[in-house]
């Protein structure tokens, strides 16, 4: 059955990688599109996300969908090789409730204590381990948040995994360490480790470029353009 | 049985006014136990650890928390009655796509609304009016949101209809002149007993709202 899948994404955006890495997971070929999100969104992406006007947006058969944790549970319901969500409705519901933490609170958190401001950081660096702290809890030792496999929150928990590290480098602040975070800081390894989920990563060298020109010429926070 | 599903419930909080509107949807016999934000219960804090509010669903001794993770729980584990998201992904995605703007706009902007004044709220009105004026446009003609049946993202909304007298006395303008679909919208998803029992009055909501504006103002 040949179908049309497009995915419109960025390469630096965790969000799009999302769902590019949920699409490879499940052996599911795409087209993709890279759009420029900073200084020229194209018609067709305006189109397809009028609402937010952001990556990532997957287009199915001609129909649009966009926010990442809504495509994934599209994919998710579409493609039923190599599940990312339990059956159970409790287990799927602690699944969402920790990708919903994740993108609420966690992310936010992460990327504030990457860039405060010195006299902010303390405050900041505080809440961002408060979130990592709670994050290692809810791992309880698993390899995976989704078990035995990655699964939804694994893959919603993908900045923590790579681009976070690179951010550290960049800024020289370090969040996540092996001594206070063993459990998540094992994760990234195995996460990243991962074929499939090394392949639909950014590369390192060039999210390290972009994140060291941005200290230089200190922007404003772009993930509101790349969500 | 009602002991096997519990709700930590606000009586005034639009979250969880969606979950009590999607258990009486489903007609799920369930018990109610009002918090107190300013001193919250030693269940609620073990229930809900990470967040410490409400709502939580706690069936069979086991927490939900989040309030549309809650509604897809439900919908999900009493599947055979009134479902709440409809059956084909595409729909599915919408459904969740519109609750989540929802999730992202209505609370911030319409507190704003009845909370500030001055440019702030003039501001927070027409982002709001905007708002729903967008939500008008997905909603169309149709009866709800997701067409002829009552659903996941007109459960996710119509708890905001309750502050609508509270922005508008506050605000001093009628919604209905901006947004006279989403207000014919509202009024029918009232008409359904499990939204009418589940919204409180929307003038002791302007009178609760208003004693949390002095608690804002005073801090």
């Amino acid at each position: 059955m040949s179908e049309e899948v497009k995915v419109f994404g960025a390469w630096g955006s965790p969000f799009s990688r999302r769902v590019e890495l949920a699409l490879r997971l499940k052996g599911v070929q795409y087209e993709y599109i890279e759009e420029d999100i900073f200084n020229n969104k194209s018609p067709l992406l305006l189109k397809y996300n009028p609402v937010h006007k952001k990556v990532p947006v997957l287009l199915h058969n001609g129909k649009p969908i966009a926010e990442s944790l809504v495509i994934l549970e599209y994919i998710e319901e579409t493609w039923k090789s190599n599940p990312i969500l339990p059956e159970d409705p409790y287990d799927k519901a602690m699944a969402r409730f920790w990708a919903k933490f994740l993108d609420d609170k966690c992310l936010p958190a992460l990327w504030k204590a990457g860039w405060s401001p010195e006299n902010e950081r303390e405050k900041a660096v505080e809440e961002a381990c408060e979130c990592l702290k709670t994050l290692e809890g809810a791992l309880n030792g698993k390899r995976f948040f989704g078990g035995a496999t990655v699964g939804l929150v694994d893959i919603a928990a993908n900045f923590i995994a790579h681009w976070l590290g690179i951010i550290q480098e960049a800024t020289g602040h370090e969040l996540l360490s092996a001594e206070k975070f063993p459990h998540l800081f094992k994760w990234t390894d195995e996460f990243v480790s991962c074929s499939i989920v090394k392949e639909s990563l950014p590369p390192r060298d060039k999210l390290l470029a972009f994140f060291k020109d941005r200290i230089a010429g200190a922007m404003d926070a772009p993930t509101e353009a790349s969500k | 049985m009602a002991d096997e599903v519990i709700l930590l419930d606000l009586w005034s909080s639009p979250f969880a006014m969606r979950v009590r509107i999607a258990l009486a949807e489903k007609g799920i016999e369930y018990e109610s136990k009002e918090e107190d934000l300013s001193n919250k219960s030693s269940l609620l804090l073990k229930m809900n650890p990470v967040h410490k509010q409400i709502p939580v669903l706690i069936h069979k001794g086991r927490p939900v928390c989040e309030s549309l993770i809650i509604v897809q729980y439900i919908d999900e584990v009493w599947r055979d009655k009134s479902p709440l998201l409809p059956s084909h992904p595409c729909d599915r995605a919408n459904a969740r796509f519109w609750a989540d703007f929802v999730d992202k706009k209505i609370y911030s902007t319409g507190k704003l609304v009845w909370a500030t004044t001055g440019e702030v709220q003039e501001a927070a009105k027409k982002e709001l009016i905007g708002c729903f004026n967008v939500l008008e446009g997905e909603l169309g003609d149709k009866p709800y949101f997701g067409g002829d049946k009552f659903g996941f993202t007109d459960v996710s909304l119509i708890p905001f209809y309750s502050w609508f007298y509270a922005m508008e006395t506050c605000g001093n303008f009628n919604i209905i002149e901006d947004c006279p679909k989403l207000v014919a919208w509202a009024k029918r998803c009232m008409e359904r007993e499990s939204v009418s029992k589940s919204l409180p009055d929307q003038y002791k909501i302007y009178c609760f709202l208003m004693g949390l504006k002095k608690k804002l103002d005073a801090k």
